[in-house]
């Protein structure tokens, strides 16, 4: 049963038994036993393709010489026949025909080891994918079984703190009033600097002769150098 | 383990923290037989974000509401909502772990801490997006 599937049915059952079960320890440790047995054996295969590869070669360079020396030899035959010497015309095609039986036994080996080379190919290929097919299922019951623990362990330390897990309504209430407090006070900020840049411009235009509040004493004085002008006002 | 995703995170709050705006980031290891570090982001403590790791990957999950949260009535709706919306969210997917809706990002075991920064912000802010635009399948 491939790790999802199982994964698929643990979920109709409670998260606990989800974190518990869908690493089972014996299936998970063959598995690992069988991607350590496959890279052994590609291990193994590599090095037989080597040793193969190495014969294959040996006999293509066998079958390409005796090929070579097999024309030589019918050409010095043809010669001898040339020359009228029958006997070592016949002697040179028993040399041909031993040469030929040679070719024949180089050329089956090279096609047997030519079959073991692509033999060999396959294994490699074949535990390859069983490895990456293996680790891949691993790697789901691992994932899923971490997850669940990481949501029990978060779970449990909500729990121990004393603290409730608010809802998300709740949450996301409490951030937003924050957010907005935050942006009140940004505000409010705000304006205090303005209000306070507005005084320090005025006291400076003050300083500086310009504005009702640089006129206020010259006002005052005059009103009361008026009042003295005329000391019977009010009298 | 523990002590690999330990260093992993390294920098971890820093980064994220500069990366949202000079927010303050803690970081709080969680006891348990899997390594499990909580990340709080300033002014978003409801919504933490939980970086797990496993064999295969880095996991950045943040759980969003509980089944028993959701309107009954609206329960299929929002699944579907879930599924469509999933390849629009960058960097995060919806899934459900037991009863608890998350919203996690998943990165390679070998993901520098600049990555999961990167992914923790993202998933922060989808998750808030999230929680607002789905609130109407909530109670």
């Amino acid at each position: 049963m491939s790790v999802i599937k199982k994964v698929v049915t643990l979920l109709r059952g409670s998260a606990r038994e989800i974190a518990e079960n869908v690493v089972d320890a014996n299936a998970t440790r063959i598995y690992e036993q069988e991607i350590m047995d496959a890279k052994q054996s590609i291990l193994e295969a590599r090095s037989s393709l080597a040793d193969v590869m190495a014969r294959e070669m040996q006999a293509n360079r066998a079958v390409t010489r005796l090929e070579g020396e097999i024309a030589h030899y019918e050409g010095l035959a043809l010669e001898a026949l040339n020359k009228a010497q029958e006997a070592l015309a016949e002697e040179v095609a028993g040399k041909v025909a031993a040469l030929e039986q040679d070719l024949e036994e180089q050329r089956q080996a090279q096609q047997s080891f030519a079959s073991q080379v692509s033999q060999l190919k396959e294994l490699i290929k074949a535990a390859e994918v069983k490895i990456r097919e293996h680790e891949r299922q691993i790697a789901i019951a691992k994932t899923t079984e971490s997850v669940y623990k990481a949501t029990q362990s978060i779970s449990d330390n909500i729990g121990n703190s004393g603290s409730r897990l608010a809802s998300a309504r709740e949450s996301l209430e409490r951030i937003k009033q924050r957010h907005e407090h935050l942006a009140d006070r940004l505000q409010a900020s705000e304006q205090l600097d303005r209000e306070l840049g507005d005084k320090a411009l005025a006291s400076k235009l003050a300083a500086a002769g310009i504005g009702q509040d640089a006129d206020r004493q010259r006002l005052v004085m005059e009103r009361i150098r008026a009042r003295q002008a005329k000391p019977t006002d009010g009298q | 383990m523990e002590q690999s995703l330990k260093d992993k995170l390294e920098g971890l709050d820093t980064i994220t923290g500069m990366l949202m705006g000079d927010l303050v980031v803690q970081l709080h290891p969680i006891p348990g037989p899997v390594p499990v570090v909580q990340v709080s982001i300033e002014g978003r403590e409801e919504l933490p974000i939980y970086v797990t790791c496993s064999d295969s990957q880095i996991l950045c999950l943040c759980y969003l509401w509980n089944d028993s949260e959701v309107l009954v009535e609206r329960r299929t709706e929002l699944l579907e909502t879930l599924l469509d919306l999933n390849p629009s969210v960058p960097l995060s997917s919806f899934g459900r772990i037991g009863d608890r809706y998350v919203l996690f990002g998943a990165l390679a075991l070998n993901a520098r801490a600049a990555d999961i920064a990167e992914d923790i912000a993202a998933l922060s802010d989808n998750a808030l997006d999230a929680l607002e635009a789905l609130s109407e399948f909530l109670q």
